[in-house]
Parts: structure tokens; sequence; C-alpha cells
């Protein structure tokens, strides 16, 4: 596992090892406390969940590993665990006399490293020190490779805030089946059974995440699939469907960091709107991703909003806001985009978005200022999902120009499918957080805030309305549904530019009006509860730009060209376009 | 001679609490976690168990008299009860409080009152032996505890 890396600070090591000990039983305690120092460690003792949190953050780096009792009267073990995760970023192990399956993979996705079950053995205690262990080689490794860096500090948020209820919607929506027909088309190599789908909820803990970035480096990024990184990362419960899921997230991300430095670099240049836009679909692939993984709330939070901007090109105060998070979690992130940023060329996408866009964006700041998000949550959620299966399929090797990823090596043929899309997304989308950093962003999206925000509040909830119609539909027609869903994305977005581009605030009291007929809100409140947390506002633009199209059938036929049309030049998407209208249309009949 | 005799007699009730079934091997954990600084271990870790679910005890039996009953709550104190017979080994004990939650689960009342009853019966038997039996090894002076086992 180790991959002989470097040896503990000292000779003595495991010896010393401190360790908090949380049990509201006080029989336990003394019996832990006795196993403990019989291993050698230096052990402390707590009854109590809120004094162990005190203790821990009076001195944070006073203790090497915490091990606590699940049921505690006065705090949920469970609890405990995040807080040490957020704060303390501890190793956790949590202990109880209940084995059930589901509690010890609540444990464990909420970040435990390990779950023992009382009674608990000296021998189990005796090697806790492997988590330790394993969490200082990875430290080691993070300040050699400063992409593994940004990388964590992306995992980091996910898997801290992540809920089991999240996690499990996300598993509902992305269907195993899906997945795998997917797998199925463009994996020829290992085809994955389904049942492991559902065994993907993998935490990719820091240790576990600087496993895979160590071997995809070594692999080199034009060679990397999943299944060679999981020979090499050698986790013996780790499945191929996780490596896979996580290295889609990984190229999501790679990409959206690339993606704002192009922002920047645009931004300069004055064509900034269009960027802006992309940036916002690669946030919403890495939500979907994340959601599958389980492994991210705050990912997917930022990711929803992103999807969201893409289509309706609103939610560029959300990107905003997320990259706001991300960079106050990781400081040292930023430079590193920022040096990326130059090297990284401009995509195609860019270009020909910028075209279409820039009256749109406008539109989406004010949205963004309004902050009406729950309900737009929802939506989002639907459309990440639904694009990344069949869209990566087709802008493959789009994406992987767009993204332009310099440092990034071309994807597989299996893994660029997920990846793609998000990319394909995200050079619409992702451009918006750059722009409010950049200079020319903030000018454009103030008038416009004073303009619309009181039309925008009003819109939103419309649009959740409609966006869980999409959802139903969705979820209904499986795989096939998925695909039509899709294309009304793609629709959605044309239009919502377009319209956007006329008429901010015709555009929104269409999309209100429209919004309120959908019969859907059951199942929105449903996705909402789920995602709560997440979702700010992303969905609010979307529905403003996306509704009046939708409820127009003309419209949407004709949302097709016109992304076509914009995409051709720098896609080649000729062959696609057919496609795309026949699934515009197909949405056309559903609605 | 009679150190003997007596070493033979702790052998034997030792021995009888495991084959009367109301300890497992966590009891054999317990004597290995002994040592010159805690030659009493076991000792003390029992006392501190019957010190503290005495208290558990107490509050499943107030419980046990309301009306309705709160399986919930109930399976919450019967779940705190057996993971700290778990620190002991008390295996009698552990059983009924599993019994005990099967009727929490399927919400009988009569089942709950039933299984407590048993589990009080074995938790003062258990402790009537145990007592005993700690009562000989302290006789016995410290170094003879490890002699009695196996």
């Amino acid at each position: 596992m180790e991959n002989g890396f470097c040896s503990p600070r000292n000779d003595t090591f495991p010896a010393g090892l401190r360790v908090l000990v949380v049990d509201d039983d006080p029989t336990w305690l003394k019996i832990l406390e006795k196993m403990l120092k019989k291993c050698s460690y230096e052990v402390t003792t707590c009854g109590l969940a809120r004094d162990a949190l005190s203790l821990l953050r009076e001195r944070k780096d006073g203790y090497d590993i915490v091990i606590s009792d699940v049921n505690m009267p006065d705090m949920d073990g469970f609890k405990l665990l995040e807080h040490v995760g957020l704060e303390m970023d501890l190793p956790v192990i949590m202990m109880s006399v209940d084995g059930e399956t589901s509690r010890v993979m609540k444990g464990v996705q909420h970040g435990a490293c390990d779950y023992l079950l009382k009674p608990i053995r000296m021998k189990e205690l005796r090697n806790i020190w492997q988590h330790v262990f394993r969490k200082r080689i990875h430290e080691i490794r993070d300040i050699e490779n400063h992409e593994s860096l940004e990388a964590i500090y992306m995992i980091r948020n996910g898997s801290d805030h992540s809920d089991d209820g999240h996690l499990l919607s996300m598993e509902d929506l992305t269907s195993v089946k899906k997945r795998k027909d997917i797998e199925n088309k463009h994996d020829d190599k290992d085809l994955s059974d389904a049942s492991s789908m559902k065994k993907a909820r993998v935490v990719w803990s820091v240790d576990l995440h600087q496993k895979f970035v160590k071997a995809v480096n070594q692999i080199g990024f034009d060679k990397v699939g999943p299944k060679k990184i999981l020979d090499l990362m050698n986790v013996p419960w780790l499945t191929r469907e996780n490596v896979a899921s996580h290295l889609q997230k990984y190229r999501l991300y790679l990409s959206r960091l690339q993606k704002e430095r192009e922002n920047d670099l645009k931004c300069s240049f004055g064509g900034m709107k269009h960027s802006d836009v992309s940036p916002k679909d690669p946030s919403g692939s890495f939500g979907l991703q994340n959601s599958a993984n389980t492994q991210q709330n705050d990912v997917v939070n930022g990711s929803y909003r992103f999807s969201v901007n893409n289509l309706l090109v609103q939610n560029v105060d959300p990107n905003n806001k997320h990259e706001d998070e991300s960079i106050v979690s990781e400081p040292t992130a930023e430079p590193e985009r920022a040096s990326n940023t130059s090297h990284l060329p401009d995509p195609h996408k860019t270009k020909n978005s910028q075209m279409v866009f820039n009256h749109s964006f406008d539109s989406l700041e004010s949205e963004v200022n309004l902050t009406a998000f729950d309900s737009t949550i929802p939506t989002n959620y639907s459309w990440s999902e639904v694009p990344e299966m069949e869209f990566n399929q087709e802008h493959k090797p789009l994406t992987s120009v767009e993204n332009g990823f310099s440092n990034l090596p071309l994807l597989d043929p299996p893994h660029h499918i997920h990846v793609d899309q998000l990319q394909s997304v995200s050079s619409t989308s992702s451009k918006p957080s750059s722009v409010d950093r950049g200079i020319t962003g903030p000018v454009n999206i103030k008038p416009h805030k004073g303009e619309y925000g009181s039309s925008q509040v009003n819109c939103v909830t419309s649009t959740v309305s409609t966006t869980n119609s999409f959802q139903t539909k969705t979820i209904m027609v499986n795989d096939q549904a998925l695909e039509p869903i899709y294309t009304s994305t793609c629709t959605m977005r044309t239009q919502g530019f377009n319209q956007s581009r006329i008429t901010d605030l015709e555009s929104t009291q269409r999309n209100q009006t429209l919004g309120n007929g959908s019969p859907f809100v059951s199942f929105d409140d449903e996705l909402r509860v789920l995602f709560q947390g997440d979702c700010y506002g992303v969905d609010l633009g979307l529905h403003n730009v996306d509704f009046p199209e939708y409820n127009a059938p003309g419209h949407i036929d004709e949302v097709p060209f016109h992304l076509y049309d914009s995409l051709r030049p720098s896609y080649e998407y000729l062959c696609e376009t057919a496609e795309f209208y026949n699934r515009s249309t197909t949405i056309h009949s559903m609605n | 001679m009679e150190r003997n005799h007596l070493q033979r007699q702790i052998a034997v009730m030792r021995q009888s609490l495991f084959d009367q079934g109301l300890v497992d091997e966590q009891f054999v954990q317990l004597e290995e976690l002994q040592d010159d600084a805690n030659p009493n271990f076991v000792e003390e870790v029992a006392t501190l168990y019957y010190r503290d679910s005495s208290r558990l005890i107490h509050n499943i039996d107030q419980a046990l008299m309301k009306r309705p009953l709160d399986f919930h709550k109930l399976d919450s104190y019967m779940h705190q009860l057996k993971g700290s017979s778990s620190s002991i080994g008390a295996k009698k004990v552990n059983a009924e409080c599993n019994q005990f939650r099967e009727y929490c689960q399927i919400g009988s009342a009569e089942g709950c009152v039933r299984s407590f009853q048993q589990l009080k019966k074995e938790y003062g038997a258990l402790k009537k032996k145990i007592e005993a039996y700690f009562q000989m090894v302290r006789q016995a002076g410290p170094d003879k505890t490890a002699c009695s086992r196996n």
C-alpha cells in the first residue's frame, strides 16, 4: 500500500502515538486506555464527545488519532467525526457494539478510517498507527506535489460535508444501468458489473486520493485508465468503478482549473464573457460526479450551480462563491491555478460561446445576486447527470481540445466520456467565476442586477417547477429518458443564451409563468431535501432562460441549430448535430 | 498445601464461569491486560461495569413502567447496556440484551418486560458469581491470579 514511502518520523514511531479515546461508557474507556497503554501509546480518555472536541480544539496538534464510540448521549459519534475531519483532519476510528452494515457504512461515509466492533481486541488497537502513518506519507507527498494539494482540497471539501441523504439520492439518480451501458459502449477492456456500482460510494480520503494522484502521475496523463490506476493503487476494496468515477472527477477538477485560467486570459482579451459561461459547466459536472461517488457536498453544491449556469448562464455568482470557498480552504491552490492558466491555450469552445453568450452573461449575474437558490438545485442535478452520459461520447474530441489541459494528458476513451461532457459543459460555464474575479465581469454584472433583481427572484420559483418536470421524466424513462433530457438541456442553453441576449426581463417573466404550470412540484421537494445544503441558486439562471423555449416546441427545435452553429466551428460536430436535433424534438414531444 | 487448594478452587470457579456460559473470551482478554501496574484489572473493570450498568438498569426499569412504552428509548438504553456488558464479556446478559432489542423491534411490551426480568436475573447471577470469584482471588494474593489461568 505504501509503496515504500518514507519512513516514520522517528525510530520509535508507533510507540508514543497520541490517542484520544472518546466513549461514554466508563468501563470501555478503562479497558481501551489499558489496551492502548499496553501498545505503548499515549492515551487520553474522554467520556463526553463535547469535551473531546474542546480538547482537540485546544491542542490542535496534541493528538495523532481519535477513537470514538458511535453512540454517545451528548453528541452523535458521527457528528464528532465530522467535526474532527473538518477542523483537525485527524484520522478517526469509530467503534460500536453494532455491526450493522448501514452503521458501518455511515461511519465510513463520514470519513472514519476504520470501524471497530466491540468487544475490541488489543490486536486491533495495536495496528491503528497505520492510519497515522498513512496520513503522514500523504502529507509529505502533498508538499512534494502541488497538484495533489489542489486535488486534496477539492476532495476534502466534498467528503467533509457529504451526508447520507445526499449520497443516497445521487445514487438513485445515477442508475447503475446507465453507467453500465456507457461503460460497455466505451470501455472495451473492462466491463464492470452493475452490482459493483452500488458499492461505489467510496469516501476518497486524502490518503486514498494521494494514492490515486500518485498512480496517475506514474502512469502519465496520456495513458491513464481506471484499471491501471487501480492496479497501481493496490487498494483491495476499491473497485474499478470507484477509480473510474474518481478519475472523471479529477479530470473535471483539472479542467475546471484550466477553464478558470483561461477565463483569466480571456478577460484580458475582452471576450471574457463566454469563458465565464464555460466554467460553470465544469463545476456542474463536478457536482454530479461527486454525488455519484458520495464524496463531496461542497463540490456538489458548486457543481449544481455551475451546471445550471451553463444552461441558463445565470449562475455566475454561484460560481464565484464556489471559487471563493475553495480559495479559503486552500490558499495554495490559487497560485497554481494562476500559473496553469498562463500555460493553457484558449479553448475552441470559448470562442464560439463568446459570440452567443455575452448577453446572457449579464442576465446571469443579476440572478446570482438575487440569491433565491433553493428551488433551483433539483434541476441542476438532473441536468448534470444526464448530460454526462450521452454528451460525453459525442463531445469527447472536443472536450479534450477545449479544456486544453496543458498539464493533463489525453483522456482514455472510456474515461473520456464523462470528462468530456463535463468539459464541454464547462466551456460554456466555467468562465463566470473568472469573470467575477476579472475586471470586466463585475462591471457588466452590476447594471443587470439593478434592472432584473426583482424579476429574477420570481423566476427562481418557476424554474424549480420546470426542473422538476424534467427530472421526473428522466427518472421514469431511465436510460432512454436521459438522452432526451440531455438534448433538452442543450436546447435550453442555446435558448437561454438567445433570450438573454434579446431581452433579459421578458425571458424571465416568461419563465416564471411557464414554471408555475409544471406539475412536478412534489418531486422537487424530494430533490431539495436531498440537496438542500448544497444548492444555492444555481438553477435560477437556467429557469429564466430555459423556460420560455421549453414551453414552446418551436423554440426547442430551433435551439439545436443554434447550438450546432455555434459549436461546429470549434468542435466539428457535424454528425452530432443531427442527433441533437432528434433529441430536441423528443424532448419537445415529451413536454 | 492450603494455597494450592485455594488455587485449585479459584481455577474451578473461573472455569465454571465459562462452562455456565456466564462470560466469554472477552473475560480472558481482560485477564491478559492484567499486569503489575493493574494487578486487579479484571476486578476493577467488573466493579466499574456493575456500578455503571446499575444506573442503566434502573433507567430501563423506569422506562418499562411507562405506558405506552417508548421502544426507541428502550432500545437505546439496551444498546448502551449491551455495549457495556460486552466489556467484561457478560455473555448471558448480552444474549438477553439482544433478545430485548428484538422485542423492541417488533414492539412487544410483554416481550420486553419478560426479557428484562430474565436479563436482570442473569445480571444478578453473574454479579454474585463473579464477586465470589474475585474475593477468592484476592484471598490467594496477586501472584496467584496468573496461575489460575489455564
